[in-house]
């Protein structure tokens, strides 16, 4: 693993590379998006680096096994479905996070519930109204919230079918 | 507080973030590149009014993109104005937020490769029923 983040960096930058030969223009519109994506996810980056440091100082493996291990039960799913929820940012941000949780024990289907609730973005919700109108908003969000445990078990499940 | 303890803290998030940090600007660049060469008009041209093949068309479109949501609500808002069905729609929605295509190099190496392909099946799955759990219920209230 070492290695793998920068050679997967390497390979992009080979695809920009070659996109550069045929239109160097597109490379650098995207080199700008980048730059605003970077500029917008930096505040985030931090809350997930306090998030990471609280985690690490108050929680630790038996605790989190209680609250989101295998046999976290009800409380466990709702902390996943309330986590995804409020969680901010683009959803790359938190794999990081949620890889120190995996390893200190965190239920594999929580995680799958947690990154489809992602989808359910509460500071969108005007917005989403403004286009779909408000039954198609609240429907939309409340079947999401509902599939996203259904969703979790099957991740589990097929994860146990390949192992 | 223990400062031993929140040192150590500090350190290992630290660290787990500079792990992660190659993968992030991958995938940054990544969906960079992809947002400057697709053009949002041309989604429309994917659709084929098929009442079975449009959601499967609209969910694999919300995969394969990335990017804020509000783009998804926009592209969304244009493609119902253009007479694509609402499962279509409301199946793009879904997976544009539940399903990662571009981020799966990344989401294989921090959570387990099994892990990322079970889920990301499920949730491409999971987007057409809960298109079409979503309109039969639209349906439902509306009448």
């Amino acid at each position: 693993m070492a290695y793998t983040g920068w050679y997967f960096s390497i390979t992009v930058c080979v695809i920009y590379l070659i996109t550069a030969t045929f239109n160097l223009s597109k490379v650098f519109f995207a080199l700008d998006q980048f730059k605003m994506i970077i500029l917008k996810i930096l505040p985030v980056l931090l809350l997930i680096f306090i998030l990471m440091v609280v985690t690490n100082y108050f929680v630790n493996p038996k605790t989190l096994t209680k609250y989101m291990g295998k046999n976290s039960g009800i409380k466990g799913w709702i902390i996943a479905i309330i986590a995804g929820i409020i969680s901010t940012g683009p959803i790359y941000m938190w794999y990081p996070l949620l890889n120190d949780l995996q390893k200190q024990g965190m239920r594999t289907g929580l995680i799958a519930t947690f990154l489809y609730n992602r989808a359910v973005k509460i500071p969108l919700l005007p917005m989403l109204i403004i286009y779909f109108g408000l039954t198609y908003s609240i429907v939309l969000l409340t079947s999401i919230i509902f599939v996203s445990v259904a969703q979790g078990i099957a991740t589990e499940k097929i994860m146990e079918i390949i192992e | 507080m223990n400062t031993t303890k929140l040192k150590e803290s500090v350190q290992k998030a630290g660290k787990g973030l500079w792990n992660s940090f190659p993968y992030l600007i991958g995938v940054i660049l990544l969906i960079s590149l992809l947002s400057v060469s697709i053009s949002e008009s041309s989604f429309t041209l994917l659709f084929k009014g098929n009442l079975i093949l449009d959601p499967l068309i609209g969910d694999i479109l919300g995969s394969i993109l990335a990017g804020n949501p509000i783009t998804s609500y926009i592209v969304g808002g244009e493609l119902l104005n253009e007479g694509i069905s609402l499962v279509a729609v409301t199946a793009f929605l879904v997976s544009w937020g539940t399903v990662g295509i571009i981020q799966l190099p990344a989401e294989s190496i921090l959570l387990g490769k099994k892990f990322a392909i079970s889920r990301n099946f499920t949730a491409f799955i999971f987007s057409i029923i809960v298109a079409i759990l979503t309109v039969t219920g639209v349906n439902y209230f509306d009448n």
